[in-house]
């Protein structure tokens, strides 16, 4: 413990909101701007004198920018405290780790929930629709204000992962590398109709209030709570909940009604029930929405090596795990495919895991190995050594 | 230099320094860890195995988990300057169609296998009326991955069929330095334990010389219109 302690101290935590004035509007894809952006981000570690080791996290649907630290509302700890920290393979000693909440969120960057300054109201459905060119496009702006003009890697998995191919076709001079996990170029009919099927759960909670609750001061948790437990499910692979549950009961008996007579029920009940307390409906909308329009082919006249003919340079890594059927491995190598075929410096590996999509979150050795031997070749070539010692 | 395998360092031997190599079944990346510090090579690997491509990614090299039958469409043509298959076309599905798609991605590729004509392999038939057993086919015929063996004889002829052209050869014998030789000739069928190639496409230097030519108008085609 006493060796975890003194470790902790040099992780350097910084970060804040950034307000980027009204002179520099964020232009979405929709053809809207917004007026007055804040971003939310945390940063760990430091810029060194080269500007060369800085790190951008992309986050997953309902992550945010507490990746390395406890969370304010839940107290847990950071989501991908396996890759960042000290020792791992994104190491504050060394590198400079930026994580930012993307557009459209509710843990500060500016979204549905936030004050719409010029009609002096909180957006709720007039906050425009958003894409993940637009979030990619705030991280940018954001990357920029903190002084960082290259990127040495902009890493995510799930909808992070999506947001990496973004910055490789709109930003691939930024970049040095590129992490890309359990990540799709684009939504499958399946991936959108489980987020229609999120996205009705919270609209016909009557709470929801045709998205205006905040205002009448409602809060359509019923409705998020269900969008949460489906796509829970889909973060999990069939071994995964029969080996965590079975058929196992939470009581002695059955009770003949429908309480939560078995575990996986009690355990989809509190998953939706706690995420009501960090989360908010109307950001669930538009972020599923950002997901379910992406298409990195499509903006690139269908042909996804198009996508990445300027990111030749870039080397990247692509993961995907067996049991992840949200997005499986065949959608990781249609993207390895277009990278092979663009001529870029591709590496891709397929971890054997029952997990399924979470895996990208969990205890997963080769994932791990494959990341730091990535992480530390890119660092070799990048010229990054540890961090002076302060 | 010493402990590096005869077969890599007659791959060494053959490769331009500072071309493009796609290793396939590459391992954990020795070969293309010494063709990038010998040859400063832009390498890349296809290795089936995902603690392979773990080991690769740790050694800074560029790796795809894949395996040579199913994944080499993806490769733009002409996208490399050597292909590299070693000890691996008797183990795939298809070893026509994936000598086809070497040249197709590479200009060059060098290729190497165990050769059923050594005469150990005949003897060992002959004499014992089972599968042989040798040092370079080690397995018994159930656990074996060289679902399709041939011998220099086969090789050379599937090479004249598909148009290639073997720029240079050499028999590979366990830890003995690589021995030039003329695969053409009956002795080597007997005598090459293993043997490594390089081929190349023969009508390439005049699609490369000159534009390529309108599709000619077919003479006798039973399917016009």
């Amino acid at each position: 413990m006493g060796e975890d302690g003194s470790l902790l101290q040099t992780l350097e935590i910084g970060g804040g909101v950034h307000r980027f004035g009204e002179d520099r509007p964020l232009r979405l894809d929709s053809g809207a701007r917004l007026n007055g952006l804040e971003i939310a981000y945390k940063t760990y570690g430091r810029l060194n004198a080269d500007r060369s080791n800085a790190v951008l996290i992309c986050h997953a649907l309902t992550g945010d920018q507490h990746v390395a630290s406890p969370h304010p509302i839940t107290g847990k700890p950071g989501w991908w405290t396996r890759l960042i920290g000290p020792g791992r393979p994104l190491d504050p000693a060394r590198h400079f780790i930026i994580c930012s909440n993307v557009v459209g969120g509710c843990m500060g960057t500016t979204g549905p929930s936030s004050e719409d300054a010029a009609a002096g109201r909180i957006y709720g459905l007039s906050f425009p629709v958003i894409t993940i060119a637009d979030m990619v496009r705030a991280q940018r702006m954001l990357v920029e204000a903190l002084g960082v003009e290259t990127l040495f890697a902009v890493v995510g998995g799930s909808m992070g992962g999506m947001q990496v191919l973004q910055w490789a076709a709109d930003y691939p001079e930024m970049m040095f590398s590129a992490v890309c996990v359990a990540s799709a170029a684009r939504h499958s009919a399946q991936n959108i109709a489980f987020h229609e099927v999120g996205r009705q759960a919270i609209m016909a909670d009557p709470e929801w209030a045709a998205g205006d609750y905040a205002r009448q001061g409602k809060r359509p948790e019923k409705g998020l709570a269900v969008a949460r437990m489906a796509a829970h499910i889909t973060y999990l692979s069939e071994a995964a909940l029969q080996r965590k549950f079975g058929r196992e009961l939470q009581r002695d008996g059955l009770s003949w009604g429908f309480d939560a007579d078995f575990q996986v029920e009690s355990y989809l009940r509190h998953q939706g029930a706690s995420f009501v307390d960090r989360f908010d409906a109307n950001s669930y909308l538009y972020i599923t929405r950002a997901m379910d329009y992406f298409d990195l082919a499509e903006a690139h006249g269908g042909v996804l090596a198009e996508a990445f003919r300027k990111a030749r340079d870039v080397r990247f890594c692509v993961l995907s795990f067996t049991s992840d059927w949200l997005y499986p491995t065949s959608e990781s190598r249609a993207i390895v495919g277009a990278l092979n075929a663009a001529g870029a410096r591709a590496s891709f590996v397929e971890i054997d895991s029952d997990k399924g999509h979470d895996a990208f979150l969990l205890d997963e050795p080769v994932m791990d190995a494959a990341l730091r031997g990535f992480l530390d070749a890119a660092g070799e070539a990048r010229g990054l050594t540890a961090g002076s010692p302060a | 230099m010493t402990d590096i395998r005869p077969d890599f360092r007659e791959i060494l031997r053959l490769v331009r320094p500072g071309a493009r190599v796609l290793d396939i079944g590459c391992g954990e990346g020795a070969l293309l860890d010494l063709l990038t510090r010998e040859k400063h090579v832009d390498g890349r690997g296809l290795e089936i195995s995902p603690e392979g491509v773990a080991a690769c990614l740790a050694r800074g090299l560029a790796v795809v988990q894949g395996d040579a039958d199913r994944d080499l469409a993806a490769y733009p043509s002409r996208a490399f300057d050597y292909a590299v298959l070693s000890q691996t076309l008797q183990a795939v599905r298809e070893p026509r169609t994936v000598l086809q798609e070497l040249l197709r991605i590479a200009d060059r590729a060098i290729v190497s296998f165990p050769n059923f004509g050594h005469w150990r392999v005949r003897m060992s038939l002959m004499a014992t009326g089972r599968m042989p057993n040798t040092g370079a086919l080690p397995d018994p015929w159930w656990a074996t991955a060289n679902i399709h063996l041939c011998t220099l004889r086969d090789f050379t002829d599937l090479c004249a069929g598909l148009g290639l052209r073997v720029d240079a050869c050499a028999a590979l014998a366990d830890g003995k330095a690589a021995r030039p030789i003329d695969p053409d000739r009956a002795v080597e069928n007997w005598r090459a334990e293993a043997a490594i190639f390089m081929l190349s496409r023969r009508d390439a230097n005049a699609k490369r010389a000159e534009p390529a030519p309108a599709a000619p108008a077919p003479s006798d085609d039973l399917f016009g219109a």
